[in-house]
C-alpha cells in the first residue's frame, strides 16, 4: 500500500473530512427504518444472488409432485372434496413450498451469519432486536412468496385454479410465511451446527407438512386421526389457503386465521426475547 | 467530555473465568488511547461489553455520556468497531458490505454510496469493490473492516488488534491513516500486541492484566518512568571477554557486540571514556528494545515491583 492514497495526501481523491458524526445525531426512528430496509434489501440480494438454491428447487419439486401424484397416481384417485385431484393438491403444494422456503431462508441466513460471525455487524449496530427479527422475517416472507408464485405458475400447467377468495389467498400466504420465518429464526438462534439447523425441518416440519392435508382431505381419516390432525397448525394453514382458491376447507377458516395470527405474535415475541438475551450469539 | 467511561465493570463467564474484575476506565474525547495487556487479560471482553458483543456481569459503562444500559442505541451510534477477527460476509463484495453497514446506522443508500467510494478509495480497495471479499488479501480484509467501521463516521473508533498479521509497510500506512482520523476529531481506542504501535500512535495508555487495570498514564509519563535502557554497541576490534567496567552492567553478546544497561542517572560519555581507556572502539550504537515493551513486561511479570 503506497502512501499516495492516504487521507492527508494531496493525491487523495477525497480528503478525509472532519467527522460530522451524523449517525450519533440521527433520530432513532430514522436509524431503525433505514436499518430495517437495509436488512430486507440484503436478504433480497441473497435470495436473488443464489437463485439456483432459493427459487428453482421448489419449482422442480412441485413439477415432480404434479407429474407423479397429480397426473399418474391422481388419475386413479378420482375427485377429492368435489374437485379434480390436481386442483385439490395445487394449493397444498404451493403452501408447502411457502412453508419450507420461508423457514429455510431465515434459518440458513441467520445461522450463516452466526457461523460466519457477520451477525456481529448487526449486534454492534444501534438497531434494536425487534427490528433485526422483523428484517430477517420479511426476508423469509419474500422468499416464501416468491417461490409460492413460481410454484403457482407451475401449477397452472397442470391444473385450472379458480380463485374463490383472493384476500384469503394473500392473507394465508403472508401469515404462514411470517409464522415459519419466525420459527426458522428461532431454530437458527439455537442451532450450533448445520446438523442442528436441519433437524427441525427434517424431523418436525416435513412430517407435519405431509400430515397437514396437502395430499388428502382430513375427512378421509378415522375420527381419532382427524382429532389428532387438528392439533397440526399446518393443516389449518393449508386449508385456509385452499379455501381461498377452491372455496372449501376441512377446518373453520376464521379460526385458522386467528391461529396464524396468534402464532405469528407469539413467535415474534419469543424471537425478540432470544435475540435480546443474546442466546446463541453472545458469550 | 469522556468518550468512554466504565465503572466497576465485571464479567464472569459461565465457565467461571473472571475476565474483568471491576474495571474503572476513562478515555477523554479526542484521545488516541492504547489498551494493552497479555492474551486473556480482558481487553477483548472490555471492548465486547462496550459494543454489545458480550453481556456484562456487573458495573456500568457509558459512551459520550450515553449509558449502555439505558441508552444503548445512542451509545452504539457513536461507536465504530474494527474487531480482531474477520466478521464480514466473505461472499459479499466490499461495496455491499460497507453500504449495508452504513444502513444499519441509518445512513441512506445514496449517501452511503458516496461515503463508500471515499473510504474504499482511501483504503485502496476501490478497484476491488465488486469482487467477493473472500478473494481479498489479508491486509485488504483488515482495511475493509476499517472502511466499514468508518461508514457512519463514529465519534469513537475502537480497533482491536487492527494490524495483526499485516506486513510492516501496510501497518505503517495504516498508522498514518489512523493518525489522520484522530487529528480530525475521532477518538480512537487501540488494542495491539505491537507495543511499538502503541508507543508511536497513542497519547494515553492503560495496561490491563488478569481482568484489572494495573497502569493508567500518559504515554510520555510512563516512558519517562523507565529507569534503565539497554544499548547495543558494535565494536571495531574483536572482544575476547566482557570489558571490566565497574559502574556499568555490560554483556558480551559476540566478539563484535556488547550490550550495556544504562540507568537514568548514568552518562554515556563516561561509558565511552572507560571503553576507550580499555582500547575498545565503538563503531555504532542502537537502543536494543522497545521501551514500552520493557515497562509492559515489568508490570505484567512483577506487579508489585516499581517501574
Amino acid at each position: 500500500m503506497s502512501s499516495e492514497l492516504m487521507p492527508s495526501s494531496p493525491a487523495s481523491s477525497a480528503p478525509l473530512q472532519g467527522p460530522p458524526h451524523i449517525a450519533a445525531q440521527l433520530p432513532l426512528g430514522r436509524i431503525r427504518w433505514i436499518g430495517f430496509q437495509t436488512i430486507v434489501i440484503r436478504e433480497y440480494g441473497r435470495i436473488v444472488r443464489i437463485w439456483g438454491q432459493t427459487l428453482v428447487p421448489s419449482a422442480v419439486t412441485a413439477t415432480l409432485y404434479f407429474v407423479i401424484f397429480g397426473s399418474l397416481i391422481g388419475r386413479r384417485v378420482g375427485p377429492m372434496a368435489g374437485f379434480d385431484y390436481r386442483q385439490f393438491i395445487a394449493p397444498g403444494l404451493i403452501m408447502m413450498s411457502i412453508i419450507t422456503n420461508s423457514y429455510g431462508n431465515v434459518v440458513s441466513s441467520f445461522f450463516g451469519a452466526k457461523f460466519g460471525k457477520h451477525i456481529e455487524e448487526l449486534q454492534v449496530s444501534p438497531l434494536p432486536s425487534w427490528i433485526i427479527v422483523a428484517g430477517y422475517a420479511i426476508g423469509g416472507v419474500m422468499r416464501g412468496l416468491m417461490v409460492g408464485l413460481v410454484v403457482t405458475v407451475v401449477s397452472l400447467f397442470f391444473a385450472r385454479l379458480p380463485v374463490a377468495h383472493f384476500i384469503a389467498i394473500i392473507a394465508a400466504a403472508v401469515l404462514t410465511s411470517v409464522v415459519f420465518s419466525l420459527a426458522g429464526f428461532i431454530n437458527a438462534v439455537f442451532a450450533r451446527s448445520f446438523d442442528q439447523m436441519n433437524f427441525i425441518p427434517v424431523f418436525v416440519l416435513t412430517p407435519l407438512t405431509y400430515f397437514g392435508g396437502v395430499f388428502y382431505s382430513v375427512n378421509m381419516l378415522p375420527a381419532w386421526a382427524q382429532k389428532l390432525s387438528f392439533v397440526n397448525p399446518i393443516l389449518h394453514m393449508v386449508n385456509a389457503f385452499r379455501f381461498g382458491f377452491l372455496g372449501t376447507s376441512d377446518v373453520h377458516v376464521a379460526s385458522a386465521f386467528l391461529l396464524m395470527l396468534l402464532l405469528a405474535v407469539l413467535l415474534f415475541a419469543v424471537a425478540v426475547q432470544l435475540l435480546e438475551r443474546g442466546v446463541g450469539i453472545r458469550d | 467530555m469522556l468518550a468512554l467511561s466504565t465503572r466497576q465493570l465485571t464479567k464472569t463467564y459461565k465457565n467461571g473465568v473472571h475476565a474483568l474484575r471491576g474495571v474503572d476506565l476513562d478515555v477523554e474525547e479526542g484521545d488516541f488511547f492504547a489498551l494493552l495487556g497479555p492474551n486473556g487479560a480482558g481487553k477483548t471482553t472490555l471492548i465486547g461489553i462496550v459494543t454489545s458483543l458480550v453481556s456484562k456481569t456487573g458495573g456500568s459503562a457509558s459512551v459520550f455520556g450515553f449509558d449502555i444500559d439505558t441508552q444503548l442505541e445512542r451509545a452504539k451510534s457513536c461507536i465504530g468497531i474494527v474487531p480482531q477477527e474477520l466478521n464480514f460476509n466473505q461472499f459479499e463484495s466490499p461495496m455491499t458490505i460497507v453500504v449495508n453497514q452504513a444502513g444499519f446506522y441509518g445512513i441512506a443508500r445514496a449517501e452511503a454510496r458516496i461515503r463508500a467510494e471515499r473510504y474504499l478509495r482511501q483504503l485502496q480497495l476501490w478497484d476491488k469493490r465488486q469482487m467477493a471479499a473472500r478473494g481479498l488479501s489479508g491486509g485488504m480484509k483488515r482495511r475493509l473492516m476499517i472502511a466499514r467501521a468508518l461508514m457512519h463516521e463514529p465519534r469513537l473508533l475502537i480497533l482491536d488488534e487492527p494490524t495483526a498479521g499485516v506486513d510492516i509497510e501496510i501497518r505503517r500506512t495504516m498508522w498514518d491513516f489512523l493518525r489522520d482520523i484522530n487529528r480530525h476529531g475521532t477518538t480512537i481506542i487501540l488494542t495491539t500486541h505491537y507495543l511499538e504501535e502503541a508507543e508511536n500512535l497513542c497519547r494515553n495508555i492503560a495496561i490491563i492484566d488478569k481482568g484489572g487495570i494495573i497502569e493508567r498514564d500518559h504515554m510520555s509519563s510512563l516512558l519517562r518512568r523507565l529507569n534503565t535502557q539497554t544499548f547495543v554497541l558494535n565494536t571495531r576490534s574483536p572482544l575476547l571477554e566482557t570489558p571490566a567496567i565497574s559502574q556499568f552492567n555490560l554483556r558480551r553478546i559476540d566478539e563484535h557486540t556488547l550490550e550495556a544497561d544504562i540507568a537514568k542517572e548514568q552518562n554515556l560519555n563516561e561509558l565511552f571514556a572507560q571503553l576507550s581507556r580499555l582500547g575498545v572502539e565503538v563503531l555504532s550504537m542502537r537502543n536494543k528494545v522497545n521501551r514500552l515493551e520493557e515497562i509492559f513486561m515489568r508490570l505484567v511479570e512483577n506487579r508489585t515491583g516499581n517501574v
